[in-house]
């Protein structure tokens, strides 16, 4: 009976392409997730006082950076099924070779070139021991954050170095000429590009969401999957070198214990913009609109007068609600599908 | 030849139960900790042999140890608990308040208080990692902001002044029974009936079987939901314990009470041998780790390094410990393979 159906209309349907392709663009998570920024933005323009000021996105923009530029590798580590903790202590230690640098009579930008070189160091460093020596990235990047956080600490112990030549630091706050963009947005878009064409243009790219799908699968169909999530533990400490950069002259500040606990709210932001944990599923407009819709709350809920244990919690709720709804989503679909059979089979059954 | 090796000789129970002892992974690290002892010793006697000394070396990682066990029966069912120490905090503040509200409350009922609240942030945990089938990774992360984020609006820039807790209270963290405070006797014997229960108990054993394969797990007909479920809850609970004791003895409590106490427990665990995929160690192991853990801390100092350095001791601890369980798994791996190649 259920042959002859099918012979019948003579095709094949697949649930991913089961619907038109304009359904499929825009009832996704990601568009989920740029829809809630929007109606936030909204909403605050709307019931909260000084939130359209240009000063505002100013600031925003300016704070959120640092998350921003490292949610881009951050994303492609996570569709690989890995993870990078590491990435705030990185941020820690390339500040504190920055400031080193500078009070050594260097430079500003050699010592930022430095400062960077340490971080993609520091970047290689996890990803030899989880490609070569392969040990599990959670284990491995808990103790290089340990260990990178206590190298920065251990550099410059209490102190801070905070004379920094003012050309750089007021580069850093410049905004672009006449807008009330700063100036990192440029750096930053010129990475987002680069990093999504990476991921979603390139045979590299498409490799990622194999081998977070399925890793035996995916080294069966040629590619190195050890190689691979090498080159984006280096990437991930290298940006988040150049995040310390930033970090270090925006505050006109070097301390080791710089952006402590800046990874969960990275990882919070990624895995709020649809990154499945359980890798392979994922993109980046979805993640920058969730660092977008996290810096954009807890900024009009600062402004609104709430405080900052507030957001804390309203960012821990966004977080769990989005990696359980999505559960929930999925079964609520199993369960419409095997209701939607159930009738079928009735029917049939009456039928014959 | 294999026959020889695979027989066991029944003779000799004794040295084969020694044989086990010198073999365990946590023999390694218990040795490096006495090891550090006597280093930190020689440099200063004062470190072992005075009354002080002797005190803080057990005191000292006697919370970190309640916390760390806790951690390791949620690792070994293949999760992570990232709330623990914002549980901490909002225990610790939950002891005081009470103490501070209801005077005259016996402290034993405070006690069950914060064992309880400790107890149902796990639940929620537990629940939502469970029911979810979402990673507890995500979900711990998330509860620890909220937590957290109770914690800070419930106190404010208000705190616990030792002069708030009645001293009966705070005996209990300074107290001591034989020389022995009475916070590591307390902390040894919640290791004792954790390590009994994960070797000895059914439900325990479950644990492991778990934490080695979840699917094959379900498909034998464990129960994987309400292992897990309580797996949070005892973790909940023991911070929650640890939280109360830690306003017994630190006497004070602000908002950061327990502010990373998570990555020190999770490092405590996987110094002692319990991996981070599920399924091995024990919580002798991460007793121990913890140990480990604040005793090179505190014997930095002594021998003359700087303790801004500790954290990046404690890395490199961190990372060794895993590199070493990784060796020493494909070396048995490559023995079993060349025992079934010989075979005939």
């Amino acid at each position: 009976m259920t042959s002859a159906i099918d012979t019948e209309h003579g095709r094949r349907t697949y649930s991913a392409h089961a619907h038109p392709l304009w359904r499929r663009l825009l009832v996704t998570r990601e568009s989920a997730i740029i829809g809630l920024l929007f109606l936030v933005v909204l909403v605050a323009t709307i019931a909260v006082p000084n939130f359209d000021s240009p000063l505002t996105l100013t600031f925003l923009i300016r704070e959120i950076a640092p998350i921003l530029l490292i949610a881009l590798p951050m994303t492609l580590i996570i569709i690989t099924e890995e993870i990078d903790l590491s990435v705030a202590s990185i941020v820690g230690l390339s500040s504190v070779v920055t400031g080193l640098g500078v009070q050594a009579g260097w430079p500003l930008p050699f010592a930022a070139v430095v400062a960077i070189l340490v971080g993609t160091v520091a970047g290689s460093i996890n990803g030899a021991l989880v490609t070569f020596v392969g040990l599990p990235s959670l284990a491995v990047t808990i103790g290089t954050l340990a260990l990178f956080r206590g190298i920065a600490v251990g550099l410059l112990g209490t102190t801070a170095i905070s004379d920094f030549p003012e050309f750089w630091t007021d580069l850093t706050r410049m905004n672009i000429p006449g807008t009330p963009m700063p100036l990192i947005i440029v750096p930053f878009l010129v990475l987002a590009i680069i990093f999504g064409v990476l991921l979603h243009f390139t045979p590299f790219g498409r490799s990622l969401y194999a081998i977070g799908l399925n890793k035996e699968a995916a080294a069966f169909s040629g590619i190195n999957v050890g190689l691979t999530k090498f080159w984006l533990f280096v990437m991930s400490g290298a940006v988040s070198g150049y995040a310390g950069v930033y970090f270090t002259l925006l505050y006109n500040n070097a301390r080791g214990d710089n952006a402590t606990g800046l990874e969960l709210q990275i990882i919070a932001a990624v895995l709020l913009g649809g990154v499945s944990i359980f890798g392979g599923r994922g993109a980046l407009p979805g993640v920058i609109a969730g660092v977008l819709l996290i810096g954009t709350l807890s900024s009009a809920l600062r402004l609104a007068g709430v405080t900052s244990d507030i957001i804390n919690v309203i960012t821990g709720v966004l977080l769990v609600a989005s990696v359980v709804s999505a559960s929930f989503l999925a079964w609520l679909r199993t369960k419409r599908v095997s209701a939607i059979g159930r009738k079928k089979g009735r029917a049939e059954a009456s039928d014959g | 030849m294999t026959a020889v090796d695979t027989k066991p000789s029944a003779g000799n129970a004794f040295a084969r139960s020694i044989g086990h002892v010198l073999k365990a992974r946590e023999t390694g690290i218990a040795i490096a900790l006495i090891a550090v002892v006597i280093v930190a010793t020689v440099s200063n006697p004062n470190f072992l042999f005075s009354s002080d000394g002797f005190r803080d070396l057990l005191l000292t990682p006697s919370l970190l140890m309640v916390v760390a066990v806790g951690q390791a029966i949620v690792i070994i069912t293949r999760n992570v608990d990232l709330s623990v120490g914002s549980v901490l905090g909002l225990t610790a503040y939950l002891t005081g308040r009470l103490f501070i509200d209801i005077p005259g409350i016996p402290p034993i009922l405070v006690f069950v208080a914060g064992v309880g609240l400790g107890a149902l942030l796990g639940l929620i945990n537990g629940a939502l990692v469970a029911f979810a089938k979402v990673p507890a990774l995500v979900i711990t992360l998330g509860t620890l902001y909220i937590y957290r984020g109770i914690n800070v609006a419930w106190t404010g820039s208000d705190r616990i002044n030792a002069s708030d807790l009645p001293a009966s209270f705070r005996d209990l963290g300074t107290g001591e029974l034989l020389g022995i405070p009475l916070l590591t006797i307390f902390a040894v014997i919640v290791l004792v009936v954790a390590a009994w229960y994960l070797r000895n108990l059914r439900s325990g054993r479950e644990l492991y079987a778990i934490g080695s394969d979840p699917a094959a797990a379900h498909l034998y007909g464990l129960r994987v939901t309400r292992r897990v479920i309580a797996a949070f809850v005892v973790s909940g609970a023991l911070a929650g314990v640890a939280g109360v004791l830690y306003a017994a003895r630190y006497g004070t409590v602000s908002s950061s009470a327990g502010l990373g106490l998570e990555l020190q427990a999770i490092g405590a665990a996987v110094i002692g041998g319990v991996a981070i995929s599920g399924g091995v160690g024990t919580v002798w192991g991460a007793a121990i780790g913890a140990y480990l853990l604040l005793t090179i801390n505190r014997a930095l100092p002594i021998v003359g390094i700087q303790d801004f350095w500790q954290r990046a001791v404690v890395g490199v601890l961190i990372i060794g410990a895993i590199v070493l369980d990784r060796v020493l798994a494909v070396r048995q791996h490559r023995r079993l393979i060349e025992q079934r190649e010989e075979k005939p």
